[in-house]
C-alpha cells in the first residue's frame, strides 16, 4: 500500500495531506471530532470540524469558546489534498465516523461505534474502505452484550421487588443516561425519572433534539425530601456515587449501566448491587461482524483490548495493526 | 436452571445478610420440588456432584474457542467458570434444562464422562445459566450462604421455626422433600439419623443496673468461659459434637469423641485445657482450623469440655425439668466420664449482686469473659428466650487508636466512609491493628465522612489512606496472637466506642500497650 493518508502520532491520528488530527488528545491547530465524549472531544483546539450536534454538545460541556473556530459538517469537503466525509456511527447523539480519501485510497476512522438500535442517533453506516480503524473497547469474545430491553426489565423487576428502596443507576452523562431513560420509557415506565444535576443540560439538549425522555425531575432535593423517596428511579453519573450526594437517599439499590457490568468482579469492585449490561459500544460479535462486512484491506486497532482483536485478525487471515494511541480512557468520561 | 441462575446472581451482588435471606426465601417459596431442595443443597455445599476438574473444562472449551483468545479472556475475567460461560459459542435457550435433571444426571455420570455431558448442556443453555451449571459442576458456588443462613431462610417461609428446623436438620438428605412438605403444613419428618443436634438455649446480655430488677436468690451463677459453645451427643453408638448452630465438628475433635462413651446430649464449652489451666482462645482456634488434627497438635493442644447442662440422659429427655434438677443430674452423669476431657462448670457462691460483681471483677483465670446467670426454676428452652438466662460480660478492653484507612459502607451506610482501619504507634510509625465499622450515630457518620474526604492522602481502589489526625477509642473483647497481622496481635470483636475528636494523634496508644495485654497473660 502507498503512503497512508493517516498516521498515528502521540497527539492522535494525523493527516499530513490535510494537516488535521482526528480526536486528538492534546490541543492542536485543526481537529476533526467524531463525537462528544470527553476523551475524544477536548477543549482548546484552534479549529474544530464536527457534526452540528457534537459541536453543540462540546459547547454545553466546555462553554461556547471551546475552540477558536467551529465548523459544522454538512457535506463532503476538501481539506488540503484530501476529501473528508462524516457518516453515522450509532454511538451517541451526534456521533460520526470520519472517512478520509485521497488518490483512490479511503480510510475510515470510526471513533466509537455501536450496532444495536439506539433511538437517539442514526444507525451505524458501513462505509466501504481500504483501511478501517476500529475501537477495541469490548474486543474480547467474553463480551456479548444482551438485549438492552432485557436489562431494563431486570431493573424494573428489581424496582417491583423492592418498592421501598430508591434505585440509583450510574450512567455516563452523554448518551448512556439518556439511553437508560429511553429504555425505561420503551418498557412502559412512565413515572417521573429523577436525574442528578450533572445530567440536566445534556438531557435538556436531547429533548431539544427531538429525543423523547418523558418527565424528568432534578435529584437535587435535600436530605429530608430524598430520604422520603421510596419507589423512584434516579440516574446519576458514576462520579456522584463517590460524593456525599448519594448519602441523601435511604437504603438505595445501587445499579450501574455499562458494558463492563458483564464481568462480575467489575460489578463487585464498584459495590454495584444491580449490574445492568447496557453498552453504547460494539460487543465482540458486532465488532467482528462489522469488520467482516466492511472487509477492508487492512484493519487498524485503537483503544481497548488490541491483542484479542489482533489474534482474531490473524485467525481470519486479515492484515491488522495496533495503533497504540494514548489518551483514550477505558471508561469514557 | 433459569431461576436458580437468577438466585445465584442476586446472592452474588447483594451485600447485606438480610437481603440475601429475602432472596433465598423468595426463591424457596416459589421454586418447585425437587428443584428447590437441590438448590438448597448446592448452596450449602451438601451436594457432591463429583467436582469437574479445571483441566477437563479447559479441554472442553479448547475444542470450541481459540486457546489464545481464551487465555486473553480468562486473564481479563479472572474466573474460569465465568469465562467459559461467557465465551461459549451460541446463545442457547433460557430454561432449556431444569436443575433436577442436571443434578441427577451428574450424580449418575461416571467422572470420566462428565466432560461431554457438560459440553452438550453448555450448547443448550443461556450464558447466565451456563455460569450456574459450571459453578455447580465444579462445586464452587461461594455466594456466602452458610447452612445456617439457609435454615434461617427456611424458617421465613411461615412454617416451623428455626429451632424446630435445626432439630431435624441432621438426618435430612437432598432434595429435602419431607422438610418442604412439613413447612407447607404436612407431617413433621421422622428424625432419620441417630444423635441429632438439639437447638441450644442462649442468653441475653445484662448490666449491673439490669440486675437490680432481679432477685439473686432465684439465680445460679457460673463463669462464662471463652471457648466455643458445643453440644456433645451420643446415641446408639453414634457420637457427634455440634457447634451451637448445629454444624457437625466431630472430625476436628477426635480426642473428645473418643471419650463420649455415654448415652445422652450434653451442653458445654469447648476449650483447650492443660490440667487445670484453660488455654487462651487462640489455642482453641488452632484446633478449630484443622479438620483432621495430627498427633502432635492433639498432644500440644488437648481439647476438653466444661459442661453447663444436660438435655438427654439414657433415653430420658430432661429439657422440661428446672435448672436445679438438671444440674443435679449433670453432676451425677459427669462422675462416670473421663475427667481429663469432661468436667462441670462451677456454680459460684454469692448472696447479693454486689458479691457477684466482686467475683466478676477478679476472675481466677483470664479465659473467663464474665458471668452467666441462670434462673433456677426454668426448663431448657431452644433459642434466646428473654428472662431465664443472662450473660454479664466483663467490661471490654479499650485503647485509643489512630484512623489510617477508610472505605465506603454498604446498604444503609452506602456512600458514607464508614469502614475504618486503625493503628497504634510503634516507634515513630503507625501499625494497623484492626478494622471496625459499627457504633456510629447518623450525625457521627456524616462528620466522619467529611473528615475522610478532607484528609485523604492516597487512594488504592476503593480504599482511602488518611493523614493521621483522628483518634478513636476502640473497644474489644480480647486479643489473639497473630502471625498474619504485621502488629502480631489480632483483636476480637473490635468496635469504635467513642470518637476522640479532641485527642491529638500523637497521644494515641502504643503497640507495647497491646503486647502487654498479651504478655501479661491477660488473654
Amino acid at each position: 500500500m502507498s503512503d497512508p493518508i493517516l498516521i498515528p502520532r502521540p497527539e492522535g491520528l494525523y493527516c499530513p495531506q490535510g494537516d488535521f488530527f482526528i480526536d486528538p488528545s492534546r490541543p492542536v491547530a485543526r481537529a476533526l471530532i467524531t463525537h462528544g465524549h470527553a476523551d475524544h472531544a477536548r477543549a482548546g483546539h484552534g479549529a474544530v470540524l464536527a457534526t452540528r450536534q457534537t459541536l453543540e454538545i462540546m459547547a454545553i460541556r466546555y462553554g461556547a469558546d471551546f475552540a477558536g473556530q467551529r465548523q459544522a459538517y454538512e457535506a463532503p469537503l476538501r481539506l488540503g489534498e484530501v476529501t473528508v466525509s462524516f457518516h453515522p456511527a450509532g454511538h451517541v447523539l451526534g456521533s460520526a465516523q470520519i472517512a478520509v480519501e485521497a488518490g483512490g485510497q479511503r480510510i475510515v476512522a470510526s471513533g466509537d461505534y455501536a450496532r444495536v438500535s439506539n433511538p437517539s442517533c442514526a444507525p451505524f453506516e458501513p462505509v466501504p474502505c481500504d483501511i478501517f480503524i476500529s475501537e477495541a473497547t469490548f474486543a474480547l469474545p467474553v463480551f456479548r452484550h444482551p438485549d438492552p430491553a432485557q436489562e431494563m426489565e431486570k431493573l424494573l423487576a428489581s424496582m417491583r421487588a423492592a418498592p421501598e428502596r430508591p434505585h440509583l443507576i450510574g450512567a455516563y452523562a452523554l448518551g448512556k443516561a439518556q439511553r437508560v431513560i429511553m429504555l425505561a420509557r420503551e418498557a412502559g415506565y412512565d413515572a417521573p425519572i429523577y436525574i442528578h444535576g450533572a445530567l440536566q443540560r445534556l438531557c435538556d439538549y436531547h429533548i431539544e433534539q427531538g429525543v423523547p425522555l418523558g418527565e424528568l425531575r432534578p435529584a437535587t432535593m435535600d436530605k429530608a425530601e430524598a430520604g422520603g423517596l421510596r419507589e423512584a428511579l434516579v440516574i446519576a453519573p458514576p462520579s456522584a456515587f463517590a460524593s456525599p450526594w448519594v448519602q441523601r437517599f435511604a437504603d438505595p439499590v445501587i445499579g450501574f449501566a455499562s458494558g463492563w457490568m458483564q464481568i462480575r468482579a467489575r460489578a463487585r469492585q464498584r459495590g454495584v448491587e444491580l449490574p445492568l449490561v447496557i453498552s453504547d459500544h460494539v460487543d465482540w460479535e458486532d465488532l467482528t461482524r462489522t469488520v467482516t462486512e466492511i472487509d477492508p484491506a487492512e484493519l487498524w486497532i485503537t483503544h481497548g483490548r488490541e491483542e484479542a482483536l489482533m489474534r482474531w485478525a490473524e485467525l481470519e487471515g486479515r492484515r491488522a495493526r495496533p495503533l497504540h494511541l494514548v489518551g483514550y480512557e477505558e471508561e469514557p468520561e | 436452571m433459569r431461576d436458580f441462575a437468577r438466585l445465584l446472581e442476586r446472592l452474588a451482588f447483594t451485600p447485606g445478610r438480610n437481603a440475601k435471606l429475602d432472596a433465598l426465601a423468595d426463591y424457596l417459596r416459589h421454586a418447585p420440588d425437587p428443584e428447590r431442595g437441590y438448590a438448597l443443597a448446592a448452596l450449602t455445599g451438601e451436594l457432591d456432584l463429583g467436582r469437574a476438574q479445571p483441566a477437563v473444562l479447559r479441554a472442553m472449551v479448547g475444542e470450541r474457542v481459540d486457546p489464545e483468545l481464551f487465555a486473553l479472556s480468562y486473564d481479563y475475567v479472572g474466573d474460569l467458570a465465568e469465562t467459559i460461560a461467557l465465551i461459549w459459542p451460541g446463545d442457547g435457550e433460557p430454561g432449556a434444562l431444569d436443575l433436577p435433571h442436571v443434578v441427577e444426571t451428574l450424580q449418575d455420570t461416571p467422572k470420566i464422562r462428565t466432560g461431554p455431558v457438560i459440553a452438550d448442556w453448555l450448547d443448550r443453555l443461556a450464558p447466565s445459566e451456563r455460569y450456574a451449571l459450571l459453578k455447580l459442576a465444579t462445586g464452587g458456588l461461594r455466594v456466602g450462604v452458610s447452612a445456617r443462613l439457609a435454615r434461617m431462610a427456611l424458617a421465613r417461609l411461615g412454617g416451623p421455626s428455626l429451632e424446630e428446623i435445626e432439630e431435624i436438620w441432621h438426618g435430612l438428605a437432598p432434595p429435602y422433600r419431607a422438610l418442604f412438605d412439613w413447612i407447607e403444613g404436612g407431617e413433621k419428618p421422622e428424625r432419620a439419623g441417630l444423635a441429632p443436634f438439639r437447638p441450644v438455649m442462649l442468653s441475653t446480655p445484662i448490666d449491673r443496673e439490669g440486675l437490680d430488677a432481679l432477685d439473686p436468690a432465684e439465680f445460679a451463677a457460673e463463669w462464662k468461659w471463652d471457648g466455643i459453645r458445643v453440644q456433645a451427643v451420643a446415641e446408639g453408638g453414634e457420637r457427634r459434637l455440634y457447634s451451637r448452630t448445629g454444624e457437625d465438628i466431630s472430625g476436628a475433635f477426635p480426642d473428645i469423641v473418643a471419650h463420649m462413651g455415654f448415652e445422652g446430649a450434653l451442653d458445654g464449652e469447648l476449650l483447650v485445657r492443660r490440667g487445670d489451666q484453660v488455654a487462651p482462645f487462640g489455642d482453641l482456634q488452632k484446633r478449630l482450623g484443622r479438620k483432621s488434627p495430627g498427633k502432635a497438635l492433639l498432644a500440644s493442644h488437648p481439647a476438653a469440655l466444661r459442661l453447663y447442662d444436660v438435655l438427654l440422659w439414657e433415653d430420658e429427655d430432661l429439657r422440661a425439668l428446672p435448672f436445679d434438677t438438671r444440674r443435679e443430674r449433670l453432676e451425677a452423669a459427669v462422675a462416670d466420664l473421663n475427667p481429663e476431657r469432661f468436667d462441670v462448670s462451677e456454680v459460684l457462691p454469692f448472696g447479693a449482686w454486689d458479691d457477684l460483681a466482686a467475683l466478676r471483677a477478679a476472675p481466677p483465670q483470664v479465659v473467663i469473659e464474665g458471668v452467666m446467670l441462670k434462673r433456677r426454676d426454668t426448663p431448657y428452652m431452644a433459642g434466646r428466650p428473654k428472662g431465664p438466662w443472662f450473660k454479664w460480660k466483663r467490661d471490654p478492653r479499650l485503647i485509643d487508636a489512630v484512623v489510617l484507612y477508610a472505605q465506603r459502607g454498604h446498604g444503609k451506610r452506602s456512600g458514607f466512609y464508614s469502614d475504618f482501619t486503625f493503628g497504634v504507634w510503634e516507634d515513630e510509625a503507625l501499625v494497623p491493628v484492626g478494622k471496625a465499622y459499627s457504633g456510629f450515630t447518623d450525625e457521627e457518620l456524616r462528620r466522619l465522612d467529611r473528615f475522610v474526604r478532607n484528609h485523604t492522602v492516597d487512594r488504592f481502589g476503593p480504599v482511602r489512606a488518611l493523614s493521621p489526625a483522628l483518634v478513636v477509642e476502640v473497644a474489644f473483647e480480647g486479643l489473639n496472637r497473630s502471625t498474619r497481622h504485621k502488629s502480631g496481635v489480632a483483636m476480637r470483636f473490635p468496635r469504635i466506642s467513642r470518637i476522640r475528636w479532641d485527642k491529638p494523634a500523637a497521644e494515641a496508644d502504643r503497640i507495647e500497650t497491646l503486647r502487654e495485654m498479651l504478655d501479661g497473660g491477660e488473654d
